[in-house]
């Protein structure tokens, strides 16, 4: 916790909202381009000090996400419906936000992501669009957050994936028996598997240490340091600086608007609760899929009555959820996949959509395993396994060593009536409206999760699962989704978007939104590649608009 | 097992009296051992000894420590003293309803301890479809697996029955396949 200190009266170059994967990766490239900057994080400023091997925080408390005790999330299936408070979606609330506890996958999106309305044609019911950029726009970026941030993996290793211009900066994550397994079933079924691209670090990098193969990286903070989150890798360059200053437990409730309609910086609560106006030249909204557009609606005012930046009508539209499934396989000898990392293998072999299925959506494949001891325990077992007893115990001493798991990424096809909103009712301890979730699935998210399952199903058979079971792909299965996305969308048409082809806001030439709100379709999931490519880039035209005198 | 039992019921109720002196030893090196203190912060005594009844079928001490060695009766405790506080309500709702299902299913007896295990068992099934059995095995599990600072797994006696070591840092090999001819 260095870095500058401003004070609220004085008119920052840029005040970013959110210290997460795309909020970090904005600090250090608008700071570094020489622009004063105030970043503004809900959550605490921790350090790998504060971190612990220790389920009841992580996994059995909201130890790095949002916590519904303070600010509740309702959930309802469809506008008929009254929503309810449950926890339907997650979001990282530090420093680092998300890329603190996230499994560390990093894929890059593929170049037909960009473009598959074009490529599959219309789906009945949804927004499916094509990007108004295209994979070679960002791919500079996604080198460019490769290397900036610390990606293990092997270029060109996934036959799949988008032209690279350069190889990753580090190798390969060692193979866990789980890799090994899918390997060898998947090459027997002629699919190509490839060493899983890692946030994590195989080799020290930028003075930073290698993983130590402790396992607790999905929900958990490193404690080495490896884990490449805006925390380690972006935020210290960016306080570095002097000129940018990190100011965490800053809650912001509204976006402030001039009588030109511009953005003159935002109104936060501080940890005393004291609300404070940051003034700012420009700003940049990277609070993630979820609060962007929550805040944007909560920023309304008499010239912008439906909210900020919401001509179009489509804040908070077109949500898209974390879709995948779960199958699991018990394996004659140890496996031990609580040691290393979540994640060394994947396919990409199923990803693309095919007409011919009859259904839009596609999946990827990896080879993991999630669990800690308790969760695997409550959550890991077959569903015709007892639940408790000697039986239970008995299962218990083999399972947990013995097996692993087969999870499918899978689309999330956009929808107008799948949205955040504000919740009329439910508001959060700060007197806030509580975000209010609306989601269902679409069809063909349930065929594609349905077809892939038989992927998965057959994969472990090949790789010669002892047994072998699913844990559901119902709604409540892939609660809370931790991937937000889409509910800001990128267009070329004001009417159809909200933000153009280089993050900013249609309506207001000085506000830049940067997350996964921003995102036209869900890829196969694993936006955090993408989130922070887009940031990257964002950040590049920022800067040239703001020495251009645009932003002011 | 009897004098397990009896040992964790004389933590329990304090009656030392009740516990021979091999287990008065052992007590005591529990005690030293444990960051807890052998008393319970929340539960009442004859609460504690109901709820530990059940618990101690989830998972049992047959074939090697269970829910009873793990201490996960201190775990609960301390749950219901600190995070898991707003709990207490369902508990007490919990155990009531428990205790009226006992008396519904076996009208002769007096409590759920001194129901034979055969119909303590009986019993479990009769209720664990319901919302508070899904707490308390959550609770026992977490009890029995999670960091024993909090109470439970004593002696890391819950991460050995799974097979789970707590260290820092592996290298690989970490399994069976992964290590040199393991990918035959």
């Amino acid at each position: 916790m260095s870095g500058a200190t401003f004070l609220p009266s004085d008119a920052v170059d840029f005040l970013v909202i959110g210290a997460g994967a795309a909020g970090g990766v904005m600090a250090k490239e608008l700071s570094t381009a020489g622009f004063r900057v105030v970043v503004l994080e809900q959550g605490p400023y921790l350090t790998e000090r504060d971190y612990t091997h220790d389920e009841i925080k992580y996994t059995y408390q909201p130890g790095l996400t949002n916590d519904p005790k303070v600010q509740p999330i309702t959930y309802r299936k469809n506008e008929s419906e009254q929503a309810k408070p449950i926890k339907a979606i997650e979001y990282g609330r530090q420093v680092g936000g998300g890329s603190v506890h996230f499994t560390a996958n990093y894929w890059r999106f593929h170049e037909s992501d960009f473009e598959e309305r074009s490529l599959f044609g219309e789906v009945a019911g949804t927004g499916l669009a094509d990007w108004p950029i295209k994979y070679a726009d960002l791919e500079p970026y996604y080198t460019k957050a490769e290397y900036d941030l610390g990606i293990s993996g092997l270029g060109g290793a996934n036959p799949f994936e988008g032209p690279r211009s350069k190889p990753y900066p580090l190798p390969p994550m060692p193979v866990k028996s789980s890799g090994v397994l899918f390997e060898r079933a998947t090459k027997k079924l002629g699919l190509h598997p490839y060493p899983a691209p890692m946030a994590i670090l195989s080799q020290p990098y930028q003075g930073r240490a290698a993983c130590v193969h402790c396992g607790f990286c999905e929900s958990f903070g490193c404690e080495m340091r490896a884990k490449s989150s805006t925390l380690v890798s972006v935020i210290p360059l960016a306080e570095k600086t002097g000129r940018c200053e990190i100011r965490p437990n800053s809650y912001v409730r509204k976006i402030e608007t001039d009588p030109r309609g511009r953005v003159t910086g935002a109104v936060y609560f501080d940890a005393n609760r004291r609300e404070i106006f940051q003034r700012a030249k420009a700003v940049v909204l990277c609070a993630n899929g979820a609060e962007t557009a929550r805040l944007l609606l909560l920023s309304k005012s008499k010239r912008f009555p439906n909210g900020l930046a919401n001509s179009s009508g489509l804040v908070g539209k077109y949500l898209m959820w974390d879709n995948g499934g779960v199958a699991m396989g018990l394996f004659e000898h140890s496996l031990n996949e609580y040691k290393g990392i979540q994640v060394t293998r994947v396919i990409h072999d199923y990803y693309r959509s095919d007409p011919k299925r009859g259904f839009y959506g596609g999946g990827g494949i990896d080879a993991r395993f999630d669990f800690y001891p308790a969760s695997f325990a409550l959550q890991g077992m077959p569903p015709d396994a007892p639940k408790w007893g000697v039986e239970y115990k008995k299962m218990l001493g083999t399972y947990f060593t013995h097996t692993m798991t087969l999870l499918a990424h899978t689309t999330s096809l956009p929808q107008l009536r799948n949205n955040i909103s504000l919740d009329p009712d439910v508001k959060d301890a700060w007197g806030l409206p509580a975000v209010r979730v609306t989601f269902d699935y679409h069809p063909d998210d349930v065929a594609t999760m349905q077809w892939v399952a038989t992927k998965q199903q057959e994969i472990l058979e090949a790789a010669g699962a002892q047994k072998t079971w699913a844990l559901g792909i119902s709604l409540r299965d892939n609660m809370p989704s931790r991937h937000l996305m889409g509910t800001c969308r990128m267009g070329n048409d004001p009417k159809q978007s909200v933000v153009d082809g280089n993050n900013r806001a249609h309506d207001i030439p000085n506000l830049l939104i940067a997350d996964g709100s921003s995102f036209v379709t869900s890829a196969r999931q694993q936006p955090t590649a993408t989130i922070q490519a887009l940031a990257y880039r964002a950040a590049d035209y920022g800067i040239q608009a703001a020495k251009r005198g645009e932003l002011g | 097992m009897q004098s397990t039992r009896r040992l964790w019921l004389s933590q329990c109720v304090g009656i030392a009296a009740l516990v021979d002196i091999a287990a008065a030893q052992q007590h005591a090196h529990e005690a030293v051992q444990s960051s807890t203190p052998p008393t319970f912060q929340t539960l009442d005594p004859a609460t504690a000894v109901e709820i530990h009844a059940v618990v101690s079928q989830i998972v049992p001490s047959t074939d090697g420590p269970g829910a009873h060695e793990a201490g996960v009766m201190y775990f609960i405790d301390r749950a219901l003293s600190t995070f898991d506080a707003d709990l207490r309500e369902s508990y007490r709702k919990g155990m009531a309803e428990v205790q009226h299902k006992r008396k519904e299913m076996f009208p002769a007896s007096a409590s759920i301890a001194a129901l034979p295990s055969e119909q303590q068992i009986q019993l479990i099934r009769a209720i664990e479809k319901t919302d508070f059995f899904e707490l308390l095995r959550t609770h026992t599990v977490y009890g029995l697996l999670a960091n024993p600072s909090y109470g439970g797994n004593r002696e890391q006696v819950g991460w050995k029955l799974i097979g789970f070591e707590d260290r820092m840092a592996y290298q690989p090999p970490f399994g069976y396949y992964d290590a040199p001819g393991g990918d035959q």
